[in-house]
């Protein structure tokens, strides 16, 4: 399965044109709906979350851009994105800063070093650990991972607390911080970064690489000299792609970090909240006012990521515009 | 001579030449490589060994044939029966609106689309893949159960996964009908055959292998989707066979309203679900990869 848009840009063209008849136009309808189907339904969720949304905003008592509470129901409704849209970059960026190194060596890895059958392997496991559900990581993480996380929180909070990022008040205790939480989503998005990125190297031009051989390359130079400069642009479409899954993540997150609204700088500390997350929670126990803010702050989280989508595409279709020529 | 042969023949005779800064650098990166390669191999061993070791202990028949009605989260028993066949429901559902919409979308795509629609609609087909499952579950919370008056049902959830299936599905078929050879259409064609019976008959046919290991593997994305299905399911303790009316439960939900709460009990039951979720997604990921070895077009890229 491919995740990029790599394949052939233009369909098949069948050179001997079939016999064109009622049937073709009813076909051609019918599948051609199907298609604008797509852009419909975008459209719509777009349209439906803005016009559901704007009342919720303007029966906010204070400004929705600048407060950090979350208080929708009360009497006088006071909410606000500022602290869950922070949480939200914040854990996505701990992530894709984790995640990134990895994926981009298995990528070379698999595309490069392993042997032929272990590569393959590496593709169904690492497909695996994509189609691991997203509860059963915020399950494993609450459980298993914040616990023994303890020790490399511990030692971060004591060795590398002149970083202010990483000044820890509590350093030892177990914590659901924002770190344990980027922790866990480098590892949901892992895979997907590695697997763009092993798509857009595979492609390198084999000439050029044989060339850098027949040069006197060693292998890594061979690497620097004729397979990444071509795939750049691949390679930053797939890290901003890895960000946007991160930004959307809800269920691992709303288990593991404990939810506060509060912009918690200090990574390694408890507190903190994502757009997501804080549908998930707060979804079931709103009533009417406060399920219009949840909407209002879910349109804020879909334009984030269509907007990171969006630029990620144009970056990998950019990439393979120029690859072709 | 690939490059590969280069590759062994360089690394032997002609980095004889290198310097060693230049061998210590090639040497540290393909290490680099290789570790990486069990770094991220780890958490997934321990993922899922996990799971097995601590799912293993409610895993029993009470546990599959039992639902939550009545039981306390202290209490000891209960089961998932509920949310299994809300799961299986509302997945199913989900396929058979999305499956024949994303076939038709990709038939479009690669059998008639000229120009620039089709291109608009191969690249938001790819934004759609990053719309992120909660505003899935908002959008049919707004569109469905509140906008037309539907409630909470799993049809609704169905409807929120579809969104999310969607684009999975016409990107995988769409590349398993680009590999059906332009020779087998125009042997269709020359026989006077028109088009969309030649599309029928001749391009669906022969890419169904591989058709099917992409909605397996669709599929397998979709059912262990938790966020969209507590805005449109909502979630119930008890059992409620009909997805078209009431709120359902979900496994992914059972999982995750169960793993909430501070009792070892509730927690054991949290992990028996997992099991059971990541038992179906494997077997799913496997059987795909089975049909995609007896595919006769695999060979072709």
């Amino acid at each position: 399965m491919t995740l990029l848009g790599t394949a052939p840009t233009e369909p098949t063209a069948p050179t001997l044109a079939g016999r064109k008849g009622r049937g073709d136009m009813i076909s051609r309808l019918v599948t051609s709906t199907a298609g604008v189907f797509v852009l419909v339904l975008l459209a719509a969720i777009a349209i439906f979350l803005i016009v559901k949304a704007i009342p919720a905003i303007s029966k906010d008592s204070t400004s929705f851009w600048g407060t950090k509470l979350w208080q929708p129901d009360a009497e006088k409704p006071t909410f606000g994105v500022a602290a869950i849209a922070f949480g939200t970059i914040e854990t996505a960026i701990i992530a894709l800063v984790i995640a990134w190194p990895v994926a981009m060596a298995v990528a070379l890895f698999v595309a490069e070093y392993a042997p032929r059958r272990l590569a393959k392997m590496m593709g169904y496991l690492l497909d695996l650990l994509a189609a691991v559900p997203s509860v059963v990581y915020g399950l494993w993480g609450l459980i298993w991972l914040v616990p023994r996380m303890k020790g490399i929180q511990g030692w971060m909070g004591h060795h590398l607390s002149w970083i202010p990022l990483f000044k820890d008040r509590y350093a030892g205790l177990p914590t659901r911080s924002p770190f344990v939480v980027g922790v866990v989503l480098a590892i949901m998005i892992l895979p997907i970064i590695s697997a763009i990125i092993r798509e857009i190297v595979v492609q390198a031009d084999p000439a050029q690489k044989e060339a850098a051989l027949a040069l006197g390359a060693t292998h890594w130079e061979m690497i620097r000299m004729a397979v990444l400069p071509p795939s750049k642009s691949g390679i930053i479409g797939a890290t901003i792609l890895g960000l946007g899954r991160a930004l959307g993540e809800t269920i691992a997150v709303a288990l593991i970090l404990a939810s506060s609204f509060v912009i918690n700088w200090k990574i390694l500390e408890q507190g903190g909240n994502t757009i997501a997350a804080n549908i998930a929670v707060q979804f079931g126990e709103s009533n009417a006012t406060g399920r219009s803010a949840l909407i209002a702050s879910g349109l804020v989280l879909f334009a984030i990521t269509l907007i990171v989508n969006f630029a990620a595409r144009l970056v990998i279709s950019r990439g393979n515009k120029g690859r072709t020529a | 001579m690939t490059a590969s042969t280069l590759q062994a023949g360089s690394q032997s005779a002609l980095h004889l030449g290198a310097s060693g800064r230049r061998r210590l650098v090639d040497r540290t990166m393909r290490s680099l490589a290789w570790l990486s390669f069990l770094v991220a191999l780890t958490p997934l061993v321990i993922v899922l060994g996990y799971t097995i070791s601590r799912g293993a202990k409610r895993f029993d028949l009470r546990f599959l044939s039992h639902s939550m009605a009545g039981v306390a989260p202290t209490d000891a028993g209960g089961g998932a029966y509920h949310a299994i066949v809300a799961t299986l429901e509302q997945v199913a559902i989900t396929s058979v609106i999305s499956v024949p919409l994303g076939l038709a979308a990709a038939v479009y795509l690669t059998e008639y689309g000229r120009g620039w629609l089709p291109r608009a609609i191969r690249f938001f087909v790819d934004v759609m893949t990053g719309v992120p499952s909660i505003v899935a579950g908002l959008f049919i919370y707004v569109f469905w159960v509140l906008g037309l008056h539907q409630g909470f049902s799993g049809f609704a959830g169905a409807l929120a996964l579809v969104i999310l299936m969607l684009p999975v599905i016409i990107r995988s078929a769409e590349e398993m009908l680009l590999l059906v050879p332009t020779a087998l259409r125009e042997a269709s064609y020359a026989l006077g055959v028109p088009q969309w019976k030649t599309i029928m008959r001749i391009v669906l046919p022969t890419a169904s292998a591989g058709l099917v290991t992409g909605i397996m593997l669709a599929v397998a994305r979709v059912i262990g989707e938790t966020a969209p299905l507590l805005l449109t399911v909502f979630g119930t303790d008890f059992i409620n066979n009909d997805p078209f009316s009431g709120a359902q439960s979900g496994l992914p939900m059972f999982i995750y309203n169960q793993a909430q709460q501070p009792y070892q009990t509730a927690i054991d039951r949290a992990w028996a679900g997992a099991l059971t979720l990541i038992l179906i997604v494997v077997v799913l990921y496997t059987a795909a990869r089975l049909l995609t070895r007896r595919n006769l077009l695999a060979g072709r890229r």
